[in-house]
């Protein structure tokens, strides 16, 4: 027999080789046509035991690491779950006119979300409307005109605006920006566009247009930094394309450049959405908590967030703490949703980018 | 050519965009000094050793300073990192080093929606998980809703990390023997220890100034550290209080918080930025 076929044979029983050996040869040594044992013996029973302490190790530890990776979607369903379990009182008592009722009354027991519902989505619009020119203009800036030694201190100081603490940004925003919104800004707005619903009112300061301003400044940083990355991944063949037609810069960057990553700057932009909505420190300290629905923006407001920030200590009786868990509920969902959309178009992005290469 | 009114007008239309978007990121980088410069300036005037050495005088009573707050503020953040690096770790670990494509994306894509979970929202999952069953507000639960925060990051940025291990190295160990974990442990993770030590300061500069969960599960406490079941206070909830107070005295003090808090966390971010830049 061959020396190929002795293998094969050890390979059918469902071994390797190796393993044959360490097993102690004994297929070797009873197949009479195999003249020599091919290799010595003797280590084998150490050889196994090294095998198996090994095993042990590389059985347990990724198993380990698979259980605590898993951990993080548990953390995830159970935060979904226990929300929703503890907010149950409140969804059984008020079911769907929750969503419909304006009333906030812990003496009565009678609460609706409807105003920090309309809260939260009208200051992040504003937020939105304010933030999305200021951080594509950035984000151009820094990608596409900024001379290489400005580009990298530019884009630090930029990102170091989403690391200052939110209650930090709330303390200016109410000591700095809440009076300066208050005299120049309101009374101004209100006396040159006065006939709009928009800008009529008392000039408090705070209210939903400081609310507002303020989550500008806070997701500026991060709708900048992930649209910069969406156009730094624009190939350059692109760009030089442009200007050998004889485009102009800003004919490259708008024809050229934003075309092809849109769905990164919208993925970008509904990530700065999904941080506006969850904002709570700096937005509570500016919007003057007042369960009101008005179409001013002058008018102080609230938002779930700050909604659940300013009361949930306080807060006694299950149909009360329900109530608030639900907007945080709510809050949760809207979030969830905003989040997952924004991944997909980032990620979209991300694989347009290994087509093209 | 140069006369040419079409080519004037985009040479106009150029001008006024590009202007326009260096505007933009003046303005960006402007906010942040303002900020950054107020919060500093004001701040810097109330700091002084009673600042740091004393606890908080009751309300209108001039003096106190903030030292249980600060104390309060560097054992949550410990408590946090306790809880959440072996959690972060481990799940970075099996992101880079074990997992299949299929459970990757799944696990991945939690951890990327947990980072985007409203802080407030995992505060009151920290609520409902132990202040209730406890009965009692307490520096535990806080470190829990900290911990939560600081997972997903911890574990994505040291899965980043561990991927740029070159994959030689891993071949490299394991043809000399050694086993798959023994080389996770000992190759890819000191290969890799400058990224995930940055993400975790990251992941710390992120928990050190969060406010929104610790109002109802560290509550506060007046008379300093008491023990992980009591409440506990901490440097961002008692700025948010004095903020609100009516009293100038506490609006003071908040600035001087304030500038505390914001030292240590660009104190963070300039580290985190001088060891990246150094591993390139």
């Amino acid at each position: 027999m061959s020396k190929n076929n002795l293998e094969r044979r050890i390979w059918s029983e469902g071994k390797t080789p190796y393993s044959a050996f360490w097993a102690g040869g004994d297929n070797l040594k009873s197949d009479k046509t195999c003249e020599t044992t091919p290799f010595p013996i003797q280590p084998a029973k150490s050889a196994a035991r090294i095998r198996r302490v090994r095993s042990i190790g590389d059985r347990i530890f990724p198993r380990f690491t698979l259980i605590l990776a898993v951990l993080v979607l548990v953390i995830l369903v159970g935060i979904i779950v226990i929300l929703f379990l503890d907010a149950m009182p409140a969804i059984k008592q008020f079911g769907l006119s929750f969503f419909g009722s304006t009333d906030w009354d812990p003496v009565n027991e009678r609460f609706g979300a409807l105003p920090a519902i309309y809260g939260t989505l009208l200051s992040s619009f504003i937020g939105l409307i304010i933030a999305i020119p200021l951080s594509i203009g950035a984000a151009i800036f820094l990608s596409e005109l900024a001379p290489a030694w400005i580009r990298s201190p530019a884009s630090f100081l930029v990102e170091l605006l989403a690391a200052i603490p939110s209650v930090i940004i709330g303390l200016w925003g109410l000591f700095i920006l809440v009076p300066f919104i208050r005299h120049p800004v309101e009374s101004w707005l209100g006396d040159k566009l006065g006939f709009l619903p928009l800008f009529q009112g008392p000039p408090f300061g705070v209210g939903f247009l400081a609310a507002g301003i303020i989550l500008a400044i806070m997701i500026t940083p991060i709708i900048t930094a992930v649209s910069r990355d969406a156009m730094k991944a624009v190939p350059d063949t692109q760009r030089e394309a442009m200007y050998a037609l004889g485009a102009t810069r800003w004919e490259t960057i708008s024809r050229a450049v934003l075309p092809y990553c849109r769905s990164g700057l919208i993925g970008a932009v509904i990530l700065g959405l999904a941080r506006a909505l969850g904002e709570t420190m700096a937005v509570t300290m500016v919007i003057g908590n007042s369960y009101k629905m008005t179409a001013s923006l002058f008018s102080p407001g609230t938002t779930i967030a700050s909604k659940i920030a300013s009361e949930f200590s306080e807060a006694s009786g299950e149909i009360f703490i329900g109530s608030l868990v639900e907007l945080a509920l709510v809050l949760f969902v809207i979030t969830l949703l905003v989040n997952i959309i924004a991944r997909l178009l980032v990620w979209r992005l991300t694989t347009v980018k290994v087509e093209g290469i | 050519m140069i006369s040419d009114p079409g080519y004037l007008r985009r040479r106009w239309v150029n001008r006024i965009m590009v202007s326009l978007s260096t505007l933009a990121a003046a303005i960006a980088i402007a906010l942040l000094i303002l900020i950054l410069g107020y919060t500093l300036f004001r701040g810097i005037a109330f700091i002084n050793l009673d600042f740091l050495t004393q606890a908080a005088k009751p309300a209108g009573e001039a003096g106190g300073g903030m030292r249980n707050e600060i104390i309060g503020t560097l054992i949550l953040i410990a408590l946090g990192s306790l809880l959440a690096l072996p959690i972060g770790l481990m799940a970075g670990i099996f992101l880079a080093e074990f997992g299949n494509p299929r459970i990757n994306a799944v696990v991945r894509f939690g951890a990327d929606i947990l980072a985007g979970v409203p802080s407030i929202v995992i505060g009151v999952f920290a609520y409902a998980i132990v202040v209730k069953p406890m009965h009692s507000y307490s520096a535990f639960s806080a470190g829990v809703a900290l911990a939560i925060i600081m997972i997903p990051v911890v574990a994505r940025t040291a899965e980043e990390a561990m991927k740029l291990v070159p994959g030689s190295l891993r071949e490299a160990a394991l043809a000399l023997g050694i086993t798959r974990w023994r080389s996770v442990i000992g190759v890819v993770i000191p290969g890799a220890i400058t990224g995930i030590v940055t993400g975790i300061m990251l992941a710390v500069a992120r928990i050190a100034g969060e406010t929104a969960p610790l109002i109802f599960t560290a509550l506060g406490n007046a008379f300093g550290f008491d023990g992980l079941d009591k409440p506990i206070s901490a440097l961002p909830l008692q700025i948010y209080r004095y903020a609100l107070s009516a009293y100038p005295d506490q609006n003071q003090q908040a600035w001087a918080g304030a500038f505390l808090l914001i030292v240590l966390v660009l104190l963070i971010s300039l580290l985190v930025r001088w060891i990246s830049g150094r591993r390139r």
